[in-house]
């Protein structure tokens, strides 16, 4: 049997879960509470992350996740008994990632 | 004993137990047996009752009565358990439905063919290849508790097959290599003894192993032993991935792989 090139996509999946895990409540928490209440201005935080840096962090941040509900969304279609199928589920779910990875690198960095 | 107490026992139960006889060629069928309760009796007290005194054509397997052999595995209201282990005062007064181990073909009433399992655990290679070869009067293979440690949940494995049916990968793919293959796998590459990890890797580390599973849990949930087929399997991935990488960035590195003792 051969080796299965799984772990692509699978590693893309983890590192998509650690950012959803960790790194969402932390930006959650930013947006919608330290700057609302005016513990860090609004205006400094847009200067931070307007540098390249930030802005490949936010491309990071909005794709792995992506890669993660591409890779759960087709192993959910598994458990809940469809067949077959197999490469278009694929392509179509890691291909929406793939679409959504480009669109926020062109919006984000060009 | 199950003969002596009929009389004492006043309250009964029902069990309705799945059949299916073959060589009859009538289709699989239920029956309902009312059984005397008793509340130290477990479903196999009250198979075993049903055989000696209501129907001796009724076939199960089963051996040490205590949780240790791993043959009385089967569906007990749908949930795989050794029936060894499942009161009837949790089920009481309710009736109990057995049925075979789900998942797997039934060769007659509540026996399953467990073929497959058995060549799977030979595909894996679920026994200790030497990491290098020492004669005898050089001594035993030493091993400290602390490596002794990394691998001895995964020894608990007393093949029962239930985590087979709870899993619904294994339902939907029987050639998935399965929980208790996989697991006991881990068992060997985990060894610090073992040098055969990279021999199990061409089937764990395939489609049909480790990445067949969606991390549902369930065999994990249903084991006996604590095993935790689950987590072996997602120990294994990272073991997988990281090789997988190691591929690309060493030439031949796919050939030296496996374990992380």
């Amino acid at each position: 049997m051969a080796r299965s090139n799984e772990p692509a996509f699978w590693s893309l999946f983890s590192a998509g879960g650690m950012v959803a895990a960790f790194l969402f409540p932390a930006a959650i928490f930013i947006t919608a509470y330290m700057v609302p209440a005016g513990k860090i201005e609004a205006d400094n935080l847009r200067m931070v992350m307007s540098h390249p840096i930030s802005r490949l962090l936010l491309v990071a941040m909005i794709s792995l996740p992506l890669f993660h509900w591409a890779h759960r969304f087709r192993f959910v279609l598994v458990d809940l008994g469809i067949k077959g199928f197999k490469l278009p589920i694929a392509i179509l779910f890691y291909g929406t990632a793939v679409g959504s990875t480009i669109c926020a690198a062109y919006l984000l960095l060009v | 004993m199950a003969t002596t107490d009929t009389q004492s026992s006043t309250k009964t139960m029902k069990l309705e137990v799945f059949r299916f006889l073959p060589d009859e060629g009538e289709p699989p069928s239920f029956q309902v047996y009312e059984v005397p309760y008793r509340d130290d009796w477990v479903v196999l007290d009250a198979l075993n009752y049903i055989k000696d005194e209501i129907d001796g054509t009724l076939s199960y397997r089963w051996s040490c009565r205590m949780g240790v052999c791993g043959s009385c595995g089967m569906m007990v209201n749908g949930e795989p358990k050794l029936t060894c282990s499942a009161f009837l005062r949790d089920y009481y007064p309710q009736q109990i439905k057995v049925e075979p181990l789900s998942y797997f073909p039934v060769i007659r009433d509540l026996i399953i063919n467990m073929d497959h399992f058995i060549d799977k655990m030979g595909e894996v290679k679920t026994w200790l290849i030497p990491a290098e070869d020492k004669p005898i009067e050089d001594g035993e293979y030493l091993q400290t508790p602390a490596q002794l440690a990394k691998y001895k949940q995964f020894t608990m494995c007393i093949n029962c097959m239930l985590c087979y049916s709870a899993c619904p990968v294994f339902g939907q793919n029987p050639d998935f290599i399965g929980p208790a293959a996989i697991a006991l796998g881990q068992r060997y590459n985990l060894d610090s003894r073992d040098g055969g990890a990279d021999e199990r890797a061409d089937v764990l580390f395939s489609d049909e192993g480790i990445w067949e599973c969606t991390f549902v849990g369930e065999c994990s949930e249903v084991c006996p032993k604590n095993v935790d087929p689950a987590g072996a399997i997602q120990m294994a991935k990272v073991t997988a991935t990281n090789d997988w990488f190691k591929s690309f960035l060493m030439p031949g590195g796919r050939k030296k792989s496996g374990g992380n003792k």
